[in-house]
């Protein structure tokens, strides 16, 4: 497999796990909110946190995890920017 | 002061912006102590904004194309992401979303992670590669990956669509609050309102707008969170709400059982409710659960297929810095999505606990009638109450509000001073005029480029190009003041209407169109016709003001996209398997598209 396409496959695969956080923490932990709100978080109900904060803040470090990511591949195959 | 260039000083700018308007902020708490009354302040704070976004819009007026569609490509990435955040959260962001916390409790958090959840796609996605494409706006890429006039054609109907609907709720927004804080008509406060919104963004475009919505941000995130703040600390819950007012929800919890809620009201008055959702119980049932996703997932789709927030990654000056800047919008995003649960639960314990001072449910009719926040509410027609059993006292179900108001209403019901009222409207209209621009931009960007000057007339000359943006900018603006002075839907359900739109149209012929390197012409075109109509059929199949038939398993009118894209997904795949693959060009095309090095793959003129 030549370069491009070795840095498309690692690309690929982390955008697949990118979508796997995303997919857990978007729907499917919603779909237990009931059986969750059982128990309870820093005080709150934790089917209810979830949905009000914890998904959110999944969310705000998976990206940012996941960009610093993609450019540690984009520098490792050498198809980075060059720095303005 | 100021050595060096603009974009270098941004930081200087910005925080003496900052420090200047917490000034302003201050000097009206003075001259409210000595005096001045509530309705000069109001006006002042509103008044004070405008000119200020004016003044930026004025400043940043250009003749030149690469500034005028993508502010020139220069704009950092943390500047990017707060432009971005003000041109997302818009007046239903600001306005209306706590309010649909306090009254629709856990099923109404679907909009927050839907809302956020899908930036993660936007930065996986699409805004990288839509970066590294070079496009000026989003039906350039659509039109430039498959060919042909057809799809850029499909793609403008699409985009007009979903940003038209989008943009008349938030002119509406503006017209409601201008009418508010400066007291004139709501017919009159839309045109003062749209007038505002060409301000920022006639003379500078993109640019115009980048730094007007930077502006807009710092103003709407302080005007959200400074009332929490004060009202989380007069509460003891802590000098930051957001990680501890889970004792609060406990107690609301309690609170519910002691007023009885669920006891139905006796009386009704039109677009006023009760509190009748339990705040944090979950709904049980399969079809609760899906109810829940399908909104969430409308939300994320349609959030990667807006125009107005994909064209904003245009606007950096490279592809890493629009993958860092989705993530910076996200961060800025989630200081106001995670406060409005916050805000709605303290906003209720203040009205429902009998304990504290502003409690009113449960207090004697009487005194509670002689509040200067519910008569001044009840007034003009969005709060009312009513002694229902005779018993001289409050009930639960017998106070009823417009749910849009909470977050306005907020600050008099904790007891504020006014001065935070009248930040919070300013507040709200900057949420609203920044999202306003960016959508009439992102309509008037592409009629002007991709009809006009791609399709219609290629010879154009800058000088013309710019011109027919413009007009086209305002007459759009004015069809826009025009329908939302006819007050059609409520403001939420356009917004979310513009989201399925947006989803069933364009998100698989993007996605597809990077992801996929056999995507072709005739499958796009597919995808995006056969998606926008059956998503519109169903809409009018179901929608409440049209033929309001029984939704097929659980999908009603706010979450139609779910049928349009799915329709989009099918049609588009079967399309392009049938037809020929794409030519050699255009699979080095996607190739290209994929690496973050060497020169974008349109080169503007």
């Amino acid at each position: 497999m030549d370069n491009r396409a070795q840095h498309w496959a690692d690309t690929k695969k982390l955008m697949f796990k990118t979508l796997g956080i995303w997919f857990v923490f978007s729907i499917l932990i919603h779909l237990f909110a009931g059986a969750l709100n059982g128990s309870s978080f820093l005080g709150f109900p934790l089917g209810y946190y979830m949905a009000a904060q914890g998904s959110l803040i999944v969310f705000v470090i998976t990206i940012f995890w996941s960009t610093t990511q993609q450019e540690k591949i984009d520098e490792k195959h050498g198809v980075a920017e060059e720095d303005q | 002061m100021f050595k060096g260039n603009f974009i270098d000083n941004l930081p200087k700018i910005y925080g003496l912006y900052t420090g200047g308007f917490f000034i302003f902020v201050i000097l009206m708490a003075i001259l409210e102590q000595a005096g001045v009354s509530a309705s000069t302040i109001g006006i002042l704070f509103v008044a004070f904004t405008i000119v200020i976004y004016a003044a930026i819009g004025f400043l940043s007026r250009t003749m030149q194309t690469d500034a005028y569609y993508v502010a020139g490509r220069e704009v950092p990435t943390v500047f990017n992401g707060m432009a971005t955040a003000a041109d997302w959260m818009s007046g239903a962001s600001f306005v209306a979303m706590a309010g649909g916390i306090f009254f629709g409790g856990h099923s109404y958090l679907a909009f927050l992670v839907g809302w956020t959840g899908g930036y993660v796609l936007v930065s996986s996605l699409m805004a990288p590669y839509l970066r590294k494409f070079g496009c000026y706006t989003v039906p350039d890429f659509i039109g430039t990956r498959y060919g042909g006039n057809t799809a850029r054609f499909l793609a403008v109907v699409v985009l007009v669509l979903a940003s038209f609907t989008y943009v008349t709720a938030q002119i509406n927004a503006t017209g409601t609050i201008a009418a508010r804080a400066l007291q004139i008509p709501f017919e009159i406060g839309v045109w003062f309102g749209l007038l505002g919104i060409l301000l920022c963004s006639m003379l500078g475009g993109m640019r115009a707008v980048t730094w007007t919505q930077v502006a807009q941000y710092i103003v709407l995130i302080i005007a959200y969170l400074l009332p929490v703040f004060w009202m989380s600390n007069a509460l003891d819950f802590g000098l930051i709400p957001q990680f501890s007012y889970g004792a609060a929800v406990e107690r609301i919890s309690e609170l519910e059982k002691m007023h009885g809620l669920g006891t139905a009201a006796t009386e009704s008055f039109a677009g006023l409710r009760i509190l009748s959702t339990p705040h944090s119980d979950v709904a049980a049932g399969g079809m609760a659960s899906w109810k829940f996703i399908s909104l969430a997932l409308c939300m994320m789709l349609g959030t990667c297929s807006l125009p107005h927030i994909l064209m904003r990654y245009f606007t950096t000056p490279s592809v890493k810095a629009a993958r860092k800047s989705v993530a910076w919008s996200l961060l800025f995003i989630f200081l106001l999505y995670f406060t409005a649960p916050a805000l709605a639960t303290l906003s209720k314990i203040q009205m429902l606990d009998p304990n504290l001072a502003t409690g009113i449910i449960g207090k004697a009719f009487s005194e509670v009638q002689s509040l200067d926040w519910i008569q001044n509410w009840s007034n003009v027609g969005m709060l009312a109450i009513s002694d229902s059993n005779g018993d001289g006292i409050l009930q639960l179900n017998e106070f009823f509000m417009r749910a849009d108001i909470v977050v306005l209403a907020t600050p008099e019901i904790a007891g504020l001073p006014y001065v935070i009222s009248g930040l919070v409207a300013a507040g709200g209209m900057a949420a609203a005029m920044s999202t306003a621009d960016g959508l009439l931009l992102a309509i008037s960007n592409s009629l002007s480029h991709d009809m006009y000057y791609k399709i219609i007339d290629p010879s154009a000359d800058t000088r013309k190009r710019l011109i027919v943006a413009r007009v086209l900018l305002i007459a759009i603006g004015a069809a826009g003041a025009f329908v939302a002075s006819m007050k059609l839907t409520s403001i939420l359900g356009a917004v979310a209407w513009a989201f399925d739109f947006a989803m069933s149209g364009l998100f698989f012929p993007i996605v597809l169109g990077i992801w996929w390197k056999r995507a072709n012409r005739q499958g796009a075109i597919a995808g995006m016709f056969f998606g926008l109509v059956s998503g519109t059929a169903y809409l009018y199949y179901v929608g409440p003001k049209f033929m309001a038939m029984e939704p097929w398993l659980g999908i009603d009118h706010l979450r139609f996209g779910i049928i349009g894209a799915s329709v989009s997904l099918v049609a588009m795949v079967v399309v392009t398997l049938m037809t020929e693959e794409p030519d050699e060009a255009t699979q080095k095309m996607v190739d290209d598209l994929r690496v973050p090095a060497g020169d974008t793959i349109i080169a503007q003129k």
